[in-house]
């Protein structure tokens, strides 16, 4: 198929997705200034509505609302639509929506990859559009034979009239099918009757993932484009005083050198050039407010502000009280530091910008925030922008920035270059750019009864607001609270009887943002770690003691108790190996991990083995839910042994992967993954199982060394030891 | 100019010798199955073959190749026939998928050098690639796995 047949095709069903404005579109308007005669000879696909179209070659194409990132929803929606529509799987191939308004993320509003929510937001309504499609077809076809609909069947894309063994492909039906007016609602098949849904499904895209083919961001290219990159000030909030270009320009192959509102951009025909271009270039800088920043600072002063009390976040009981009559009381302090998503591939971003209309090609996952962001900057109404979502060499949260940094820059680099260009950011830009996990502090103090259970529960927290300044502020603050800063805290499961949580909310000015997990990726370890101290002052067993205290949370229980049974909880492990235990709620599913770990001489931790166990309500696609978790384990490891942001001097100390060091395959553990069966609506996968894996290796580690571990990345030097103990 | 092969095929380039072998391919030579990482061969996404063997080509100067014979990912099989490839189709190894390019060409030469690799040959081959996805359980059992292909293959 020729590119201008691509493109219009694309047209036609932006046409079609606009007219029909809600829910389901009603189908095949034709372009104007075309009969539908040469439409239907050039048009061989056919929308049926705006989430699926068939071919007339039987190929079945399903428009993802949601980006790719490596979670496998380019696989678990499809798995969804054709639940319904039963397609030939072999047929079903995938595509990339374009922004408009019926791919909102039916929760949010908006276009939106985030949150780990895509599979339970779109649990109906991908089997919904289906579900019309294959209506759609079935009644095609029965007008054809001039049959009642209900005596017709479909079996693996076919038609079939029961009573006279007419047969009829999809594909020979589309054509007609798309002439007929959506039915308004469709009855779904009860959860007994899936073949697709709960069955391992290879992923449809991992064919090109294995031969170059799977095209990212950074592998765009349109005619006539520059490549530039971007030198940016050393310190959050810089700003240009002036430069000096004269080096760079005598750059073979540097087209032109430009302030743009984040720095100054070096346009080149190539990467390369565009590179050595910045390394040539003199930029003096007006470093602004951030220039004495220092994460060692930070660190003090948020210890400092934790022995305040906090705007409250939840209060249960009378913890004041509690804690005065306690028995024992405990306290400990935990330290997590600022962290860079470090996706392995760099920001970058495409934009083609004209004088009505501006086209961009970037691995996003914010469509909506990114229109409207660079709609402002180009000066057009925001249905004047176009973006082509490519996949995503990882995002992990990212790829949804709130101020669409890499895609706004890119716009402004274009209208400078007056030219189609790509923006590229090396690992050092992409690491030193900001957007960071926040650094957090967390105070907790324990009162526990006679018999060692915890009565009082008080957790301090300390970290700046993701959402503050943000379109998610009314939704996500309420009362003083970015429900960010305390999820996985506020809304503790374990039944201790007088609780409060309190927050500290500083502003600095290091932006920040979500990143794999959000506010549970301290949460998770520090609450989990402080439990396990709890645990032992009260002399309990870590895992009984979470089991007595989740006796009315039936679905972490659960969890619990098989990654306990599946890790032989209890069971003698060799000399040198511990054994730690942590469970956490997040993104409306319950994981538990079991971790044995071990420390040499040196103090260098190794992580054997990680079991975990996971209840995410119905699962689509099994092996996704695996590899979620083993991802999630992995990246949490990362976190808790390597890597962390630091400022000094307001500068960012850390530049590529040697001193950013991520978990290399000689440091992966070996992973179980069991999955609770369950009928309930399918919950989050992406994020959950990154919170329990850092306090479940600190508490394996306490097992073997008696060593706490309150502050990430753990660090080899406090944990140099003799030898083994047997 | 710089004359050498790439997947076979003879290529003339013309362009600053020092310029790194992965930007020679990605930009002038539009094959951009090979990944951009870190540029300081720190993550292993930029691997292909220079006769034979595994190089990081974002430090790799265009000059380095000059009458030699480059493979890229997209030559390691005309229709994702190599045992690799089908190991990792049938294991679904990719998640993002961003670093698999360079995870499978630094796998191959593993493989042509060892037909029977063991857990801690993997290690040592396999640790200068980095997956921020994690999917590094899934590659040593794909190795594993293409190892037992190739060997179906021989004696067949």
């Amino acid at each position: 198929m020729s590119a201008s047949a691509v493109v219009g095709r694309r047209e036609f069903i932006r046409t079609g997705a606009a007219i029909g404005g809600g829910l389901l579109v009603s189908l095949h308007a034709p372009l104007a200034g075309r009969t539908s005669d040469a439409l239907a000879a050039e048009e061989k696909d056919f929308a049926l509505n705006a989430f699926v179209r068939i071919g007339t070659d039987e190929s079945v194409t399903v428009i993802s609302a949601h980006s790719e990132m490596g979670q496998g929803i380019y696989t678990s929606l499809p798995m969804l639509l054709n639940e319904e529509l039963q397609a030939d799987w072999s047929k079903i191939r995938v595509e990339a929506a374009p922004v408009d308004k019926v791919y909102n993320h039916p929760a949010f509003g908006m276009q939106i990859t985030g949150g780990s929510t895509t599979s339970p937001a779109e649990w109906e309504r991908y089997r919904k559009m289906g579900a019309v499609a294959r209506t759609m077809l079935v009644e095609a076809a029965a007008r054809q034979w001039n049959v009642e609909a209900s005596s017709c069947r479909v079996d693996k894309g076919v038609v079939i009239h029961g009573a006279t063994g007419r047969r009829a492909t999809y594909g020979s039906l589309a054509n007609a099918a798309a002439q007929l007016t959506a039915p308004a609602d469709v009855p779904l098949k009860p959860a007994k009757e899936f073949t697709l849904i709960g069955k391992a499904t290879r992923r449809l895209d991992t064919p090109s993932k294995t031969n170059g083919a799977a095209q990212f961001g950074l592998d765009v290219s349109v005619p006539g484009m520059l490549t530039a990159v971007v030198s940016r000030p050393p310190v959050f909030g810089g700003k240009v005083a002036k430069f000096d270009a004269s080096e760079t320009m005598k750059v073979p192959g540097v087209k032109a050198v430009k302030e743009v509102p984040s720095g100054v951009a070096v346009i080149a025909e190539r990467f390369w050039p565009a590179k050595i271009g910045r390394d040539k270039l003199t930029v003096d800088w007006d470093l602004g407010p951030n220039a004495g920043l220092s994460t060692e600072q930070m660190l003090r002063d948020f210890t400092e502000m934790a022995k305040t009390p906090g705007t409250i976040a939840k209060k249960t009981g009378n913890p004041e009280a509690a804690l005065k009559t306690a028995a024992k009381t405990i306290t400990a302090e935990y330290d997590v530091p600022y962290l860079a998503h470090a996706m392995m591939e760099p920001l970058n971003c495409v934009v083609d910008l004209k004088a009505d209309s501006c086209e961009i090609w970037t691995g996003t996952q914010f469509e909506t925030v990114d229109r409207a962001n660079a709609a402002s900057v180009a000066g057009l109404p925001p249905e004047k922008v176009q973006i082509h979502t490519t996949l995503l060499g990882g995002g992990f949260g990212r790829r949804a920035n709130p101020a669409s940094d890499f895609v706004v820059e890119a716009v402004h680099v274009a209208k400078a270059a007056k030219a189609p260009v790509k923006v590229v950011w090396t690992r050092e830009d992409d690491l030193k750019g900001g957007w960071y996990r926040p650094m957090w502090h967390d105070r907790f103090v324990a009162g526990l009864d006679a018999s060692g259970n915890p009565v009082a529960w008080t957790h301090t927290i300390v970290g700046q607001s993701i959402m503050q300044g943000t379109l998610f502020e009314a939704y996500g603050i309420k009362d003083g609270v970015d429900s960010a800063s305390v999820e996985g805290a506020a809304d503790l499961l374990y039944g201790i009887p007088n609780l409060q949580v309190d927050l500290h909310t500083p502003k600095i000015g290091v932006p920040v943002q979500w990143w794999r997990s959000v506010g549970h990726s301290h949460t998770g370890f520090s609450v989990e770690a402080f439990l396990d101290e709890v645990a032992h002052a009260g002399g309990k067993d870590p895992y009984e003691l979470r089991r007595t205290l989740l006796a009315k949370q039936p679905r972490i229980r659960a969890v619990l108790e098989l990654a306990a049974q599946k890790a032989n909880w209890g069971a003698k492990l060799p000399a040198g190996v511990g054994r730690g235990i942590a469970t956490h709620f997040s993104f409306d599913s319950y994981v538990a991990q079991v971790v044995e770990a071990s420390v040499e001489k040196n103090g260098a931790v190794r992580v054997h083995r990680v079991v975990c166990a996971v209840d995410c309500g119905t699962v689509i696609n099994p092996d996704t839910v695996r590899a979620q978790m083993e991802g999630g384990i992995i990246f949490g490891l990362t976190a808790a042994l390597k890597t962390e942001i630091t400022l000094k001097d307001g500068r960012v100390q850390q530049d590529n992967f040697h001193d950013y060091q991520m978990l290399r395959i000689f440091e992966s553990p070996e992973i179980e993954v069991h999955i609770v069966p369950s009928s309930e609506n399918p919950t989050g996968v992406g994020e959950p199982g990154v919170p329990p894996v850092a306090p479940a290796l600190a508490n394996a580690i306490f097992a073997v060394t008696g060593k706490r571990i309150r502050r990430l990345p753990i660090r080899a030097s406090d944990l140099a030891h003799e030898g083994a103990k047997s | 100019m710089t004359s050498f092969f790439v997947n076979g095929k003879a290529v003339q380039v013309d362009v600053d010798p020092a310029t790194p072998l992965l930007w020679v391919l990605r930009d002038s030579l539009e094959m951009t199955g090979t990944k951009f990482g870190c540029g300081m061969a720190l993550c292993g996404a930029c691997t292909v073959h220079l006769d034979g063997k595994a190089i990081r080509s974002c430090v790799a100067p265009l000059s380095r190749a000059e009458g030699k014979h480059v493979t890229t990912i997209e030559g390691l099989s005309a229709n994702l026939t190599h045992p690799l490839q089908r190991a990792w189709i049938e294991l679904d190894v990719p998640q993002c998928g961003y670093c698999q390019s360079g995870q499978i060409m630094s796998a191959a030469v593993l493989l042509t050098e060892n037909s029977k690799p063991t857990d801690k040959d993997i290690d040592e081959a396999m640790g200068g690639n980095i997956c921020r996805c994690g999917t590094y359980p899934r590659i040593r059992r794909a190795i594993h796995r293409a190892a037992q292909l190739a060997g179906e293959g021989r004696t067949r």
